[in-house]
């Protein structure tokens, strides 16, 4: 008797503690898994094609990575109330606020066009003309941000966030040999030698790991989700459960196009979702989705990034718990970002490929400034208190912020010049 | 909309004023990293106006 009422005591305070996680559950998901973007999903296909699984455990490195440059906003924001931009704003002073606001608001916008691409890409497989495709986007968006709750908004991007995991079915469907899934990918290795190519990918997939408008939004959004120091270990936990499942995606798709399109150069996972509809329809149209899907949050989470960064700084109402009619400004940001960023794709001849690359370097400006100042205000002991990184949490995530702004660099700059590492 | 630049124009001048003082203590640390991403994004900008240059010529 004194067993059951023991294990029935556990299971209830379990289930109390899935129910407060339910609640908290939410922005580290929806970063982590929106990081997957368009971009990110053509990065990790061509690395699956061009390198097989011999990445695999490179990528399972970046969960680290991610989870602690992350878990750090969520601590600022839980702690200081204020959004990202604010933050800069306050702690280093207008000339810093401005450099990142304005950066932001250009690589977001950029980033945005690059979502659309995208999109466009992956319905046009299903025959739907680019047109439509950009204006059921901006109409689901609508829907989908002007309900007034940030909690519906959430749920309604977790659900997005699941139909992430649709590689996942693709990737069974195809039998990949998982006898050389772990030999090939779990051991570190560097398939035919480490070369400037190689490492050209490295820095591609640290990229698409760490994007400046992330540690916006997930500040921002914790703000706005209201958290409190209290909520602080679970939005950890949250945010360390979106690193793994963004990973485990990652490495899905790299086993399908590893398996299916192994030597094959993709250039676009639109491409990708092409060349796999040719050997398995199902597949190809998984993975068409999965990129639309992918496109899309990103494109929700990217144009509330700017909009709460703008609301912040000029004093707008910059809530999701607010209406139209409330924050204005707010919404009107969103949706002039959104529409201008879809226009550009259906603009005849638009330069998208100079588009794609110039994202890229435009990120590396305000990356390494926006992870500098994220370190420095972790140690502000005035404003954190007693959720001031420790030592080591400086030692790891100095490291990683290290890492990450000459990776990110050094990637950036073999975009402007691709002849310099070969 | 003459109007309308008056008021952004004014508001900026706000947000400037907001924001004068760093709130942060500059301590030399602090200073260090701020000189280095200066240095580091001057760099950039030199990279992307030879860039600029190259692919005009």
């Amino acid at each position: 008797m004194n067993f059951f009422s023991k294990l029935y005591y556990k299971l209830r305070k379990m289930w109390k503690a899935i129910q407060l996680y339910l609640v908290i559950a939410g922005p580290g998901i929806v970063v982590m898994v929106a990081d997957n973007d368009a971009g990110g999903i053509t990065t990790y296909a061509a690395t699956g094609a061009k390198y097989g699984y011999h990445l695999i455990w490179f990528l399972l490195l970046l969960i680290p990575v991610a989870y602690y440059v992350q878990e750090m906003t969520v601590r600022l924001g839980a702690v200081t109330k204020r959004g990202h931009a604010e933050a800069i704003f306050d702690g280093f002073g207008a000339f810093w606020g401005w450099f990142s606001l304005v950066d932001l608001m250009l690589v977001d916008w950029l980033t945005l066009v690059t979502e659309f691409i995208g999109m466009t890409a992956a319905l046009n497989i299903f025959g739907v003309p680019p047109w439509l495709t950009v204006t059921g986007v901006v109409l689901l968006m609508a829907i989908i941000v002007l309900n007034g709750r940030y909690w519906t908004w959430e749920k309604i991007a977790l659900l997005f966030c699941a139909l992430n995991l649709i590689y996942i079915p693709g990737a069974f469907m195809i039998h990949p040999s998982v006898a050389d899934i772990l030999k090939q990918g779990l051991i570190p290795n560097f398939a035919g030698g480490f070369n400037a190519q190689l490492f050209f990918f490295l820095m591609a997939n640290i990229g698409t790991t760490i994007a400046p408008w992330m540690l916006f939004f997930q500040q921002s959004a914790v703000v706005d989700k209201g958290m409190q120091e209290k909520d602080i270990p679970w939005g950890k936990f949250d945010t360390l459960l979106g690193s793994a499942l963004t990973v485990v995606v990652a490495i899905f798709i790299v086993i399908v196009t590893g398996t299916i399109l192994n030597g094959v150069d993709i250039e676009s996972a639109g491409q990708a979702a092409e060349q796999l509809m040719k050997t398995d329809r199902y597949v190809g149209t998984f993975m068409a989705i999965g990129l639309f899907d992918a496109g899309l949050l990103g494109a929700i989470c990217i144009s509330l990034a700017s909009s709460w960064a703008f609301g912040e700084i000029f004093g707008w109402a910059h809530s999701l718990n607010q209406n139209i009619k409330q924050a204005p400004g707010f919404y009107a940001s969103d949706f002039f970002t959104l529409i201008t960023s879809g226009l550009v794709v259906l603009i005849p001849g638009a330069p998208l490929v100079l588009i794609t690359l110039f994202v890229q370097v435009i990120a590396v400006t305000l990356l390494p400034a926006a992870l500098v100042f994220l370190i420095l205000l972790l140690n502000d002991r005035q404003a954190m208190g007693d959720y001031c990184n420790n030592t080591w949490q400086n030692v790891i995530g100095g490291f990683i912020v290290v890492t990450i702004v000459l990776l990110s660099s050094l990637y950036g700059i073999s975009v402007m010049f691709p002849n310099l590492f070969q | 909309m003459r109007a309308s630049l008056k008021r952004l124009f004014r508001k900026i001048g706000e947000i400037n004023q907001r924001y004068r003082e760093p709130r942060i203590h500059m301590s030399r640390g602090v200073r260090a990293a701020l000189l280095f991403l200066r240095v580091y994004l001057l760099f950039l900008v030199c990279l992307m106006a030879y860039k600029f240059v190259l692919l005009l010529s």
